[in-house]
C-alpha cells in the first residue's frame, strides 16, 4: 500500500481544565466546544491515525515513540491537582510506532519505541487524545520532545513519519498539543479572573493566529526561536512543534489555516487551530531555512562511530552519485567505485568524486583523508570555523587521532595493516599552531610504523578540518 | 514541647539510574551494577545518619516541577507504581510511602505566612515524581520515616535564578521555622544533581561504566568548585555563585533545592561532609551531608 497524506492538522492546549472544568470559565469552555468540533471534523475527514507531538512529554535520549497498544492509568497534573483525576485507556498503533522509529533511525535520528505498563503518559497528549478521540475509534501514536534537538533533527523525525504515513497509506491528523505564550500566572486566581498573562503575549498570540489563520505555518516555524524568546517561558521543549507541524505539512506557506478558539487557561496562550493542507490560493513564499533530509548532528557521543551507519547507507542512492547535504560545508558523496577501488562504510563520506582508496598492483593509493567521522560527519576536536567562517577553538591532537583512525579503517578494509603504510603526506591549515600537537600524535602512531612523511602547510581544505593526510601503502603479499 | 531540630541537611540526587544498579525488588529492571561510586556514596552517608534518632524526612524534589507556587503532599499515605518518562526502561519501581501530613502543613502555614503561594496535595491518584522515590529509596531503603515532599516550583524559568534564590531562602526559612516549632528532629534533602548537561544516547547496556564520564571539562570544573565550597564550610559562596552555576554548568540547581537546603541550615559555616561523586549520563552528581547535629549551639 502507498500514497498515505496528512489530511488535517491542529493545534490543540495542554492544560487539564477543557477535560475537568470546562464550565468554571466561558474561555474555557469555548476552547472545549472547539476541541469537541475538532474532534467532529476528525471523524468526518475518515482520518485512520491521530499522531501526537507533545511538549508535556520531554526526552534526553532522542525521541521516545508510545507503543503499548492500550496504556491505561489515572493521569493527575502536578500544578492542577485540585480539579480533578482523568483515567485514561488509549488505542495506540504500535505497528505504526515501531515502524516510525525504525524510519528514524534509516534517517539518522536516535529514537526508541516505550511500550511499559504505568508508563505516565503526559497531560498534552491525554488532554489531546481525550477529547480528539473520545471513543478511541481512530488509533493514536505519541511521540516525545526532545529537549536537546534542533530544527534540523525535528525535521527528519517529521519527514521519517511521514515515510511510514506513505508506505502505510494512512488518512493521517498531525496533533501538537501545545500553549502559545505558555507563561501562567505564579500565584493562585478564581477560574473568573483568568486572561492571557500579559498583553505582550496577547500580542505576539495575536501574531502567531493570524499567520496560522492565513495558512502560513512554515513562516511560524522560522519565527518559532523569536517566538520562544519573546513569549515562553524558558523550559526545555522551545517551540519546536511548529518545526515538526510545518514539516509534517510540507514546510508551506499556502496551507488554510482556521483559527476555532484562542483562550486563556491561568494565564497561557491556549487555541484550537484547524490546518487544512488544502491550498489558501495566496501562492506559496520562500523557502528560506535550510531542508534536511537525513540527520548528521552530533548526538552519538558515547561512540564517535555511528552504529547504524549501514543502515543509513541503505536508504541513499546508488555509489558515485550526490546523495546528502552535510550539515556545514560542501555536499557528501558516495565513493565512485571505478577498478581497484577500495571503500569502507566505516570512513567518513568524500566530498567529491573519488574512492577512499585504490590498489595498483602491490600499491595502494589512499585518497587525502580527515578526521570527520562516518555517519555523524562530526569532526572530533571540534570543526575550526563556525558556519560564517568564524574561527572556533579546535583540539588538533583530537583531529590527527581521527585521522589516523579513519587511515587505519580504510587500509584495513582494503586487507593490509598500519605496518604497511610506507608514506605519509600531511596538510595543515595552521603549521605554526598545530605542529607540535600533530608530531606529537604522530610519534605515538604512524611515527611508530616509519613510514617517511612530508609535512606542508595549505590555506583551507574543503571541510573545517585542520589536519589531512595523503598515505601509500605496501600491500602484503 | 522540646524545640524541634534539623539533625542533619543532605544533598541526595535522584538518577534513577542509582536505584537500577542496586536492583532492589521494588524495582522491575535488572542491572549488572554500575554507577558504585556513587551507590558506595549513599552507603557512606547512611552509615553517617544510622547513630541519629529523627522523626521524619523533609524532602525538595526538582522532578516535581510546578509553576504556581510551591506544592506540599497532603495526604498519609501514597502507593503506586512509578515510571519514569524518560528511563523507563531503567526505572519501574512500586512505591509504598508515609506522609507527615502534620509537618507539612506546618510548613505550608508558615510559608503562606511568609507570602509564598502554596497549596496542599489532596488528590489520591497523585502519582509521586520519580526524584522523590530515588531520593527517598537510596536516602531509606527500608521507607521506615515519613517524608514530607515538596515541589520545585520553577520560578528560574519564570523570572531568573535570582528571583528563585529569593523564593527559595524563604521557603526555606519558613521551613526551619517551622521544624523548630514542630519539636521534631528531621532531616532535610534536596534531590538534585550538580551539573545537568545529559548524553544524548545510551549504551546499549546502560550499566556499562566505560562510557560513562562528566560530558565536559567545564562541567567537572564547576562541579569541583561547589564541592569545594561544601567541603570548606562556605556556603554562603555557593549562594553567591549560584546564577552563574546554573547558567553555566546547566545546574539542575535550577529547581532551587539547594537554595533551599542551604537556607534551611541557615546557610552554614561548618565544612560539609563529602561522601561521593560521581556522574550519571554525564551529569555530576554528589552526596554530600551537613553534620547539623555536631554543630549545634548550646541553648543553656
Amino acid at each position: 500500500m502507498s500514497g498515505g497524506e496528512v489530511v488535517a492538522s491542529f493545534v490543540v492546549p495542554v492544560h487539564p481544565h477543557t477535560v475537568l472544568t470546562p464550565d468554571r470559565n466561558a474561555g474555557w469552555r469555548r476552547l472545549r466546544d472547539a476541541f469537541d468540533e475538532a474532534a467532529q471534523t476528525i471523524r468526518e475527514l475518515e482520518a485512520d491515525l491521530i499522531i501526537i507531538y507533545s511538549t508535556t512529554w520531554p526526552s534526553i535520549i532522542g525521541h521516545q515513540i508510545q507503543a503499548d497498544p492500550n496504556p491505561e492509568w489515572v493521569m493527575v497534573d502536578h500544578d492542577f491537582h485540585d480539579l480533578g483525576s482523568i483515567p485514561y485507556s488509549f488505542n495506540i498503533d504500535a505497528e505504526f510506532a515501531h515502524a516510525w522509529d525504525e524510519a528514524n533511525q534509516k534517517r539518522g535520528l536516535q529514537s526508541r519505541c516505550v511500550n511499559y505498563k504505568g508508563f505516565p503518559i503526559d497531560v498534552g497528549s491525554v488532554v489531546a487524545l481525550t477529547l480528539l478521540n473520545p471513543d478511541n475509534r481512530i488509533p493514536a501514536v505519541i511521540v516525545s520532545s526532545n529537549m536537546y534537538a534542533n530544527r534540523s533533527e525535528t525535521t527528519v523525525l517529521a519527514k521519517s513519519c511521514l515515510d511510514v504515513v506513505e508506505a502505510q497509506g494512512r488518512r493521517a491528523v498531525a496533533v501538537t498539543a501545545m500553549s502559545l505564550s505558555n507563561r501562567m500566572f505564579t500565584d493562585f486566581i478564581a477560574p473568573e479572573d483568568d486572561k492571557i498573562h500579559s498583553l505582550k503575549d496577547d500580542e505576539w498570540n495575536q501574531k502567531i493566529l493570524e499567520f496560522l489563520g492565513q495558512g502560513r505555518l512554515e513562516d511560524v516555524g522560522q519565527l518559532s526561536r523569536t517566538i520562544h524568546q519573546q513569549i515562553r517561558v524558558q523550559k526545555v521543549v522551545a517551540f519546536k512543534p511548529m518545526w515538526w507541524l510545518s514539516a509534517m505539512n510540507g514546510n508551506r506557506n499556502d496551507l488554510t489555516g482556521r483559527i476555532m478558539a484562542y483562550e486563556a487557561i491561568h494565564g497561557a496562550g491556549c487555541a484550537v487551530v484547524h490546518i487544512d493542507p488544502a491550498s489558501s490560493g495566496v501562492g506559496d513564499k520562500e523557502y528560506d531555512e535550510d531542508d534536511v533530509e537525513y540527520y548528521h548532528g552530533e548526538r552519538d557521543v558515547l561512540d564517535a562511530v555511528d552504529d547504524n551507519a549501514d543502515e543509513t547507507e541503505a536508504t541513499t542512492p546508488l555509489l558515485g552519485v550526490e546523495t546528502t547535504a552535510a550539515e556545514s560545508g560542501p555536499t557528501l558523496w558516495e565513493p565512485t567505485d571505478a577498478e581497484g577501488s577500495v571503500n569502507t562504510a566505516a570512513a567518513p563520506k568524500p566530498v567529491g568524486a573519488y574512492p577512499h582508496a585504490r590498489r595498483v598492483g602491490n600499491m595502494l593509493f589512499l585518497s587525502g583523508v580527515g578526521p570527520r567521522q562516518p555517519g555523524t560527519n562530526a569532526i572530533p576536536g571540534g570543526p575550526i570555523h563556525d558556519g560564517d567562517g568564524e574561527p572556533l577553538p579546535y583540539d588538533i591532537k583530537a583531529q590527527t587521532h581521527a585521522v589516523v583512525n579513519n587511515v587505519k579503517r580504510i587500509v584495513e578494509e582494503a586487507g593490509a595493516t598500519m605496518e604497511n603504510v610506507v608514506d605519509v603526506t600531511t596538510f595543515l591549515v595552521d603549521m605554526k599552531r598545530d605542529f607540535q600537537g600533530y608530531n606529537e600524535v604522530w610519534a605515538e602512531t604512524l611515527g611508530k610504523v616509519g613510514p617517511t612523511r612530508t609535512t606542508l602547510a595549505i590555506d583551507a581544505l574543503p571541510t573545517p578540518i585542520a589536519v589531512e593526510m595523503k598515505v601509500i601503502v605496501h600491500m602484503p603479499e | 514541647m522540646a524545640k524541634g531540630k534539623i539533625v542533619a541537611g543532605c544533598l541526595a540526587p535522584h538518577p534513577p539510574h542509582l536505584v537500577y544498579a542496586e536492583n532492589p525488588p521494588q524495582n522491575e529492571p535488572v542491572a549488572e551494577g554500575g554507577w558504585e561510586q556513587l551507590r558506595w556514596g549513599y552507603e557512606r552517608l547512611r552509615a553517617s545518619l544510622a547513630h541519629l534518632e529523627y522523626d521524619a524526612i523533609v524532602l525538595l524534589s526538582p522532578h516535581w516541577q510546578t509553576y504556581v507556587g510551591t506544592h506540599f503532599l497532603g495526604l498519609d499515605h501514597f502507593k503506586g507504581l512509578s515510571v519514569d518518562p524518560i528511563f523507563p526502561n531503567l526505572f519501574r519501581y512500586h512505591y509504598d510511602m508515609n506522609v507527615d501530613v502534620g509537618l507539612a502543613t506546618a510548613i505550608h502555614d508558615e510559608a503562606e505566612a511568609a507570602g509564598l503561594p502554596v497549596k496542599m496535595m489532596e488528590n489520591p491518584d497523585f502519582r509521586v515524581d520519580y526524584g522523590t522515590i530515588t531520593t527517598g529509596h537510596l536516602f531509606n531503603p527500608d521507607w521506615d520515616k515519613p517524608l514530607v515532599v515538596i515541589s520545585s516550583n520553577r520560578s528560574t524559568a519564570y523570572y531568573s535564578v535570582e528571583v528563585m534564590q529569593e523564593i527559595m531562602i524563604e521557603l526555606g526559612k519558613a521551613t526551619r521555622k517551622a521544624i523548630e516549632a514542630s519539636g521534631k528532629r528531621v532531616v532535610v534533602l534536596a534531590s538534585n544533581s550538580l551539573s545537568h548537561r545529559h548524553f544524548t544516547t545510551e549504551s546499549d547496556v546502560p550499566e556499562d561504566m566505560s562510557k560513562e564520564h562528566i560530558t565536559s571539562h567545564a562541567m567537572h570544573l564547576w562541579d569541583m568548585r561547589m564541592i569545594e565550597y561544601m567541603r570548606s564550610g562556605q556556603a554562603q559562596r555557593i549562594l553567591d555563585e549560584m546564577p552563574e552555576f546554573t547558567e553555566q554548568a546547566i545546574a539542575e540547581s535550577d529547581g532551587g533545592g539547594l537554595s533551599w537546603l542551604l537556607s534551611t541550615l541557615d546557610v552554614p559555616k561548618y565544612p560539609a561532609i563529602l561522601h561521593g561523586y560521581g556522574t550519571i549520563i554525564g551529569t555530576g552528581n554528589a552526596v554530600v551531608e551537613w553534620p547539623c547535629h555536631a554543630h549545634e549551639v548550646s541553648e543553656a
